[in-house]
């Protein structure tokens, strides 16, 4: 399983929401099927050099999400029974808050970021 | 069953002339990362010492790996690998000769990982110390180290003074040993970014003192910094939690500690609108901590 998981520096949301948007994504554009076992958390912490702490925290958070099932003892899957439908609006929805966020930095008024984003659809 | 411990103090003191270093409690389990946070002179290298053995307490206890220090040091440092800058490497001699030397005291020494530690770390086992960069000297000295398989790893400022690329090389290696959860690593800096990303647990000291000390997730969450909008001329809330507060004109930046999901209304509910609240990294709770045991330490003085 490759773990390169890329981190950017100018992301400015925690670690925890970082690590779980990696994941996110490679089970929503399928690298991570159904029931693919994830790496323990130790694993997963040391191949990144990321706190344990932070990738069980991105752990519990994706199991809330319901993206993953976890069980003490045995370890974490993606979940067979997501709605990878929704995973994917929701996915989409991230994308819009972030541009939301910048043109709000950027002075952007709402009207014109709903045209740029007409553009593309 | 609960974890074993790596290190307990429990409510230790070591007084100088100059500085005293004062009931410190500080505990971790087996298989994590410690990261101590402070300013220069903070008490932060005390402490390791402190842990290490090297200098016993006046009052308090410490336990390293279930032995207690400084009575029981000897065994205890079998299985403690301890790193700092004011280590000495004989300047004649080569790597080879140091890997050598540590092989014949402590027989956990591990030839194949020592080996890869090598090429990981781009050395020459053959190069005398003298010729070494200062980053290599650091690699060397962690080479070192790791190569017997510790069980703790206590590392005084690892990253002071090295490049980006050498950096990143020290961290993934520190936190690779943690592959196996019987090994634990307590280290200084202040170097926030380091302890922000490998530590599970943060403790902040200051002035000899813990001002804080608890798990890196909880203490990321609970400082805020809410972004205000005073229309009214309003008064801000009179909160104990308030650890400053910048004003331009109408805008006001308040940050605080202990924050919860009710935090904006206290500010809504005394006129001000929320424009948004932000989340810190862990340098700026660093300076701001500092800030505000320094004016805390002020007002002492003057009453």
């Amino acid at each position: 399983m490759n773990l390169n998981f890329i981190f950017s520096q100018t992301d400015k949301r925690p670690m925890y929401q970082q690590i779980m948007e990696q994941i996110t994504q490679r089970v929503s554009i399928g690298d991570w099927p159904a029931n693919t076992p994830l790496p323990s958390i130790r694993h997963l912490a040391t191949e990144i050099s990321v706190s344990l702490i932070t990738v069980k925290r991105a752990y519990l958070e994706l199991e809330r999400d319901g993206v993953i099932v976890t069980q003490q003892g045995k370890g974490s899957w993606v979940n067979a029974s997501l709605d990878l439908e929704e995973l994917q609006r929701e996915e989409l929805k991230n994308h819009v808050e972030q541009a939301g966020k910048l043109a709000k930095a950027l002075a952007i008024p709402e009207d014109e970021l709903v045209n740029m984003i007409k553009k593309y659809t | 069953m609960s974890t074993p411990m790596a290190v307990e103090c429990q409510g230790i003191s070591k007084i100088y002339p100059h500085f005293q270093l004062q009931n410190i409690d500080l505990s971790f389990e087996q298989g994590t990362v410690m990261g101590l946070v402070g300013p220069n002179g903070a008490g932060k290298s005390t402490i390791l010492r402190l842990v290490m053995g090297l200098l016993g307490p006046d009052s308090g206890s410490i336990k390293v790996l279930g032995n207690s220090m400084p009575a029981s040091q000897v065994s205890a440092k079998r299985n403690i690998g301890f790193i700092s800058d004011d280590m000495r490497l004989y300047e004649s001699e080569t790597i080879a000769f140091h890997m050598d030397f540590i092989k014949s005291i402590f027989h956990s020494w591990d030839d194949e990982y020592a080996a890869t530690l090598l090429q990981r770390f781009n050395l020459n086992k053959q190069q005398k110390v003298k010729g070494l960069s200062h980053g290599q000297r650091v690699k060397t000295t962690l080479l070192l180290a790791l190569a017997r398989r510790p069980n703790l790893l206590v590392f005084d400022e690892p990253t002071t003074g090295l490049d980006p690329v050498v950096r990143k090389e020290v961290l993934n290696e520190m936190m690779s040993s943690l592959e196996d959860e019987t090994r634990s690593i307590l280290f200084s800096s202040h170097n926030t970014l380091d302890i922000e990303q490998i530590s599970d647990y943060i403790t902040f000291i200051y002035g000899g003192r813990i001002i804080e000390s608890r798990n890196k997730e909880d203490f990321l969450d609970s400082w805020r910094r809410l972004r205000l909008i005073n229309s009214n001329s309003c008064q801000l809330p009179n909160l104990p939690n308030i650890r400053s507060i910048q004003k331009s004109g109408q805008l006001c930046a308040v940050t605080v500690t202990n924050y919860e999901d009710t935090t904006p209304e206290k500010f809504t509910n005394a006129g001000f609108t929320v424009d948004t609240v932000e989340r810190l990294t862990l340098e700026e709770i660093f300076l701001s901590n500092v800030h505000y045991a320094e004016r805390t330490a002020k007002k002492e003085t003057i009453s």
